[in-house]
């Protein structure tokens, strides 16, 4: 957690000013109509994007200067600018967990954050997971043929990498509770159950 | 060259053929690599949304395409669907926008102004008197057999009438029942679409589809084209399930915008769109009488069906109702319903799901009745020869047998409704059989051997999943005694040689005929170079781990390498073809299989939960073991979806299928499934049948396997798939109000 | 996506800064996944989204000196899941739990949850939350509304997983604006509310006002529960849900929380369920007859009639969780 300190209960009302430190100096901001086109405006206390703007992002450890409007998702820039598709458009809410990807440490839905909050974290696709050395967790869907179409496989592989690096020791009975945020179509569950049984076993958690 | 005879290698004989191979492009889809049509993305791409109607049977007033024209980043506005025409079903794709970006491309779709008149809707197709009322059924054929002929006097119609009624009245038991199956779509992860360049006057297309060798004629059919100067490209396919044939005239319009715009263009479905207009299965609700003999084996069947495959009509063939356990004593009827929907497209094992789940769960009723298990019930029936199927019923038994011992069927079974609870928790066994052709599609395999040894294979078919290109390369390894990864596979393009659509479990079969003719004509001209430098007689040579040898001495041999070399400077060039329906040594059609589904059933909340589902199934020869059970695995899991979760939900009043977001359109996840067996049966006598394709026939018994576990553990029946809990609990309370 | 201007606060004061006076010209955006969707979608098209994830005083996790917790809004889920404080309430970890998904645990907020909008499909379909004033769902498929409190034209479920539990716990809301120096407590089982008219929310807050905190009371003995009916081992949405707290003494209930989620527009709280077990022991008869009260309140839609016994069952259950003792079923 960020910060730390002591609050009294709600019934006699904990520190406003503890709450508010630091926010004094706010500049007013622009009204919503008829300003003029202002890529990015900061201030102390906020941060303002309106239209395009270039952003640089970490992806797997590089940085790529990037160029997006406020509405432009993460998943988006990963396909269509940086050319990594693993991730995929599956469903328009997140409901699939075809999209999953790691920003800062974190497994989340690219297709459901946009870009902008992605500035300065590190964001890590399912494209590090391969490679000259590929990670356990693809290897294993291979060996346990955890895949079929194979357009759920992607954001399936960051589940599990993500799950079992909290969970190494887990039991089959938390790998069937703890993956079920992707969908397969397919079919390929009791492949997947397997695979990471498998994981488990053999230690492939590194 | 003595002539090829073509055949697999014995058992025993095999190397490659029946040992389980990690996929070839597994680590490709696994690490993100593998490119699909989604994935495409040339410079300078336009993204292309289309608006779908939000209304189920309404006229275009107008269309105003002025401010999506005018929106920031939008580049084209084509209209598909003009004023005046009449849209038919929700989610009809009425106008595209292409933009520079997915957000303008949806911002500019937003911008469209279109008016509608908004005309009367008719979805409830489990409502057959509401349907006929509304003047939207048809008959949609039937047909009636006894075993007693009528009189040159008699009026067929009323001999029937009067032969069943004498047959149900004689019968030691009769059921009455009802059942169903809601319509579901195909919601393929990777939704329907395209992404499409031209070049040089030529299209270029990727196109998510299972028929790669097809698509290049529908492409230039609707664009005036010739096959020649179109391409289609699909390396990998998001899922397809049978509704990825054609282009689509979304497809078509891409091609049109790109043109127009000189600039390629993604034009993919989204979600709702997906489930709403590219592909659905046809609901099946049913009311049938059955009489049988005091052992349990029917007499005499007698049912109407009806339900929707959408606003042309069309439902559930009566070709396949009963299902496999078939009476000699039978009337069948079926009416079609049109209701607001957009038309079925073939899901896998198209008809035979519900047919199952319509007919074998009366077979379970008929057992509850009599109170005995529902096994010997359908052992009785097959025994008799109750029996319509592309198998034998003696494979079916072999097969039951595996899969009572496999779910412990004796010990576990209890009489329905009889179980021992664990608070409100009952179990419950259930079981089914069925039925697929499977027969080998056209194939051809362009192969080339290059004087280094190499070998590469050409062949316009597509892999949905199955592992096509393993097989592929596991039978040219086979043939040509090298490794898997000694050989390369081509596939997925309209430029190699044809090869059948993707559909029918029509693909392995198909595949492994022309690549194995091709390998075994190559092997033979390889053999020839041989049989020069060894000095023997080419028919006495095999090939084996990279050598082409003497047979029987080992020690007579040069390498696979050597003897190509032989080729000189040009790479030996084979092609060879199978026909669909030709006979052949290598390939046949027609498999059965059985299920049987362990369940709990929560009796507070209706909820149903898997424990323990087998399959046994079999497919003549398997190439390999591995992708083979991981069909079966994925055919029970997309059986289990149908079964408890999945189905298209229109409301009442508004004709909206309104539960078309992955929200709402419920499938099983990893922990629904229970613990799957798939057990491939494969003795000597379905081997030696060849190759038969198992895409389709292990998602049809799902249904009324589970269906008829419930039934086992409730003591009740809850007629129509899904057994959501609102459907298991309105059954328990229906049966208690009459109690 | 309509275009829309991206802003972010980097404290609570800039954000009250940055929302508009005027309804559905500014959105919060926490973990975004809902309100991205429902942007996607053009349900929702603010001209403005504040993110307010890079607030540090809203990722807090810290005890009151009271013995309480204060969570703030910007908490993710998971965070929630693995915090010691945190686990002293078990009706909120186990509301948690049941979203089982990784993904919406590590991305959504407590305070997302608490103010995601309701699931309802005529909703999502874009016929408005009140969807011509109740007729499309009272005339229509209404297997997933209410069957509490749907008299007037909402007939739709609060979606919260969370908010019955952090109801049943006694959890309060800090609320900040409309003006800049304006805070407030707001007991959560007040935030909510069914609209009577289209453009309401489904709370009770105005446009500029906004969630920084939730605030429990300390965590007394733990005698909470959540019970959720799940079709599906999925983030899919129950069906029902119930959250009870029950204070025990000498082996008898002295008194009980309990509030049912999924049923009604608006978390909702059972006083006659928790009459009904005042002064006596747990047991799954006194469960079944918590149960059987909440539901004499039942009002179910023509379509519905079946979520009335699942109601039934969750407040049973979550009654014989709450004491400790087994339900019975899954």
């Amino acid at each position: 957690m960020t910060e730390s300190r002591k609050h009294s209960g709600p019934a006699s009302g904990f520190s406003r000013r503890a709450f508010l430190k630091g926010s004094g100096a706010v500049a007013a901001v622009t009204a919503l109509h008829g300003q003029q086109a202002v890529a990015e405006q900061n201030q102390e206390d906020t941060t303002l994007v309106r239209g395009a703007t270039t952003i640089s992002l970490n992806v797997n450890g590089k940085s790529h200067q990037v160029k997006v409007e406020p509405r432009t998702t993460l998943l988006e820039v990963l396909r269509h600018q940086l050319d990594l598709t693993g991730a995929k458009p599956v469903s328009m809410d997140g409901s699939s967990g075809a999209s999953t990807v790691w920003v800062a440490g974190k497994t989340v839905m690219a297709s459901t954050t946009l870009a902008l909050t992605c500035r300065d974290k590190e964001i890590r696709t399912v494209e590090s997971l391969g490679g000259a050395n590929p990670d356990a967790v693809p290897l294993a869907f291979v060996k346990h043929d955890a895949e079929q179409c194979g357009f759920c496989t992607p954001g399936f592989v960051v589940a599990v990498r993500a799950f079992l690096d909290k969970n190494p020791q887990a039991t089959e009975e938390q790998i069937r509770q703890g993956l079920n945020g992707n969908i397969c179509r397919c079919g390929t569950y009791a492949n997947i159950i397997q695979a990471a049984i498998d994981l488990v076993k053999g230690g492939g958690n590194g | 060259m003595a002539e090829v005879k073509y055949s697999w290698p014995s058992r025993d004989d095999s190397r490659v053929i029946g040992q389980s191979v990690d996929r070839l492009d597994g680590l490709a889809k696994a690490t993100g690599a593998a490119k699909y049509t989604y994935d495409i993305n040339p410079k300078n791409l336009l993204i292309a949304k289309a608006l779908g109607c939000p209304h189920a049977h309404c006229r275009i007033k107008s269309i105003d395409t002025s401010a999506a024209e005018k929106t920031r980043g939008v580049v084209h506005v084509e209209i598909l669907k003009e004023a005046g025409s009449e849209i038919e079903f929700q989610g009809e794709l009425i106008a595209v926008v292409a933009a520079e970006s997915e957000g303008a491309a949806i911002e500019g779709r937003a911008a469209l102004k279109v008016q509608y008149d908004v005309l009367d809707t008719f979805t409830s197709d489990e409502d057959l008197a509401a349907a006929e009322q509304a003047g939207r059924t048809s008959k949609a054929g039937g047909k009636a057999q006894t075993e007693r002929e009528p009189g040159d006097d008699d009026d067929e119609d009323e001999f029937i009438e009067k032969e069943i009624d004498r047959l149900l009245k004689e019968s030691a038991h009769v059921v009455e029942g009802y059942y169903g199956v809601d319509a579901i779509t195909h919601c393929c992860l990777e939704p329907h679409g395209s992404t499409v360049e031209w070049k040089d006057g030529k299209l270029e297309a990727w196109l998510s589809t299972q028929n790669v060798s097809g698509t290049d004629d529908g492409f230039a059919r609707d664009l005036e084209l010739t096959a020649d100067d179109v391409n289609v490209y699909c390396e990998y396919i998001g899922g397809g399930f049978g509704s990825k044939f054609a282009p689509d005239y979304w497809g078509i319009s891409a091609a049109r915008i790109a043109r127009a715009t000189g600039r390629p263009v993604k034009f993919m479905l989204d979600r709702d769109q997906e489930l709403k207009i590219a592909g659905n299965r046809p609901s099946g609700y049913i009311k049938v009488r059955i009489g049988a003999d005091e052992n349990g084996v029917v007499k005499v069947w007698d049912s109407v069906h009806w339900g929707t495959a959408g606003f042309t009509g069309g439902g559930v063939s009566h070709t396949v109702i009963p299902y496999v356990l078939v009476p000699k004593n039978y009337r069948r009827n079926a009416t079609a319903i049109k209701t607001n929907n957009s038309q079925a497209r073939a899901w896998r094992a198209p008809n035979h799901p519900q047919a199952c789940a319509m007919s074998q769960t009366a077979f379970d009723d008929l057992a509850a009745k009599m109170g005995k298990d529902s096994y010997d019930v359908f052992l009785a029936n097959l025994k008799a020869g109750n029996v319509d199927s592309q198998q034998q019923p003696a494979v079916y038994i072999a097969e039951m047998e595996i899969g009572a011992k496999l779910i412990d069927w004796k010990a576990k079974w209890h009489p329905h409704g009889k179980g021992q609870p664990r608070g409100s928790i009952v179990d419950g066994l259930g079981m089914a059989l069925h039925t697929w052709g499977g027969v080998a599609n056209d194939s051809t395999c362009q192969l080339k051997i290059y004087p280094d040894g190499g070998v590469e294979s050409f062949c316009g078919t597509q892999d949905l999943g199955t592992g096509t290109r393993t097989v592929c390369a596991m039978v040219l390894a086979e043939t040509f005694g090298l490794k898997v990864n000694q050989v390369k596979v081509n596939i997925g393009s309209s430029k190699f040689p044809n090869s059948g659509a993707s559909g029918g479990s029509t693909t392995v079969g198909a595949v492994t005929e022309s690549h194995r003719r091709a390998s075994q004509d190559a092997l033979a001209k390889i053999f020839d170079l041989a049989s020069q430098e060894l000095q023997a007689d080419a028919g006495s040579l095999e090939a084996v781990d990279g050598m082409i040898r003497v047979k029987g001495s080992p020690n007579q041999a040069i390498t696979w390498k050597k003897a190509c070399a032989r080729l000189g400077m040009k790479p030996l060039e084979v092609s060879a073809s199978h026909k669909r329906g030709d006979a052949s040594p290598l390939s046949s059609s027609g498999v059965g299989g059985i299920q049987m589904a362990h369940v709990e059933v929560d009796k507070e909340t209706g909820v149903v939960k898997i424990k323990k589902f087998v399959a046994v199934q079999d497919q003549g020869l398997v190439i390999n073991p591995k992708t083979c059970k991981s069909q079966i695995y994925g055919a029970v899991i997309m059986g289990i979806a149908f079964a408890l979760h999945e189905q298209r939900i229109n409301d009442p009043q508004t004709g909206a299928f309104i539960n078309a977001e992955l929200a709402d359109y419920k499938l099983p996840r990893l922990g629904d499934v229970g613990e799957i067996v798939v057990e491939l049966y494969e003795p000597e006598d379905q081997r030696s049948r060849g190759v038969i394709g198992n895409g389709e026939p292990p998602v049809i018994s799902p249904g009324a396997a589970i269906s008829n576990a419930v039934c086992n553990a409730l003591g009740v029946r809850v007629p129509v798939l899904p057994l959501t809990p609102q459907r298991v609990l309105e059954a328990i309370t229906k049966q208690a109000s009459r109690a | 996506m309509k275009a829309f201007e991206y802003a972010e606060a980097r404290t609570e004061a800039g954000v009250l800064e940055l929302l508009s006076a005027e309804p559905g010209k500014t959105e919060l955006l926490a973990g975004g996944t809902d309100l991205i969707g429902l942007m996607k979608k053009m349900i929702v098209t603010p001209d403005r989204v504040v993110n307010i994830m890079e607030i540090p005083s809203l990722k807090v996790i810290e005890p009151t000196a009271e013995g309480g917790l204060v969570i703030g809004a910007a908490v993710t889920l998971d965070d929630l899941l693995e915090n010691d404080y945190v686990r002293e309430y078990p009706a909120l970890v186990q509301a948690i739990r049941g979203i089982n998904s990784m993904q919406l645990q590590a991305q959504g907020t407590l305070g997302g949850e608490v103010c995601q909008r309701p699931r309802c499909w005529f909703f999502r379909n874009g016929h408005g939350l009140l969807a011509e004033n109740g007729t499309l769902a009272a005339e229509g498929d209404s297997r997933y509304h209410a069957v509490f409190g749907n008299q007037g034209p909402a007939k739709f479920v609060s979606s919260s997983r969370t908010a019955p539990a952090l109801i049943a716990l006694g959890a309060h809301l800090r609320v900040l604006g409309p003006a800049a120096e304006d805070e407030s407590f707001l007991p959560l089982s007040e935030f909510y509310r069914a609209p009577r008219q289209a453009g309401q929310r489904e709370h009770v807050l105005e446009p500029r006002q906004w969630v920084t905190h939730i605030v429990l009371p300390p965590p007394g003995d733990q005698h909470n529960a959540t019970y959720e009916v799940r079709d599906s081992e999925g983030p899919a949405f129950p069906l029902a849900a119930a959250a009870a707290r029950l204070e025990l003494a000498g082996g008898v209930v002295r008194q009980a929380q309990i509030v049912l989620g999924q049923v009604a527009p608006t978390p909702w709280v059972s006083q006659v369920a928790a009459d009904v077990l005042r002064g006596l022991p747990v047991t799954p008869a006194t469960a079944e007859a918590a149960g059987q009260a909440a539901i004499s309140e039942a009002t179910p839609l023509p379509g519905n009639q079946y979520k009335v016994q699942l109601a039934k069952v969750a407040v049973k259950r979550a009654v014989l969780l709450a004491a400790g003792l087994e339900t019975g079923g899954f």
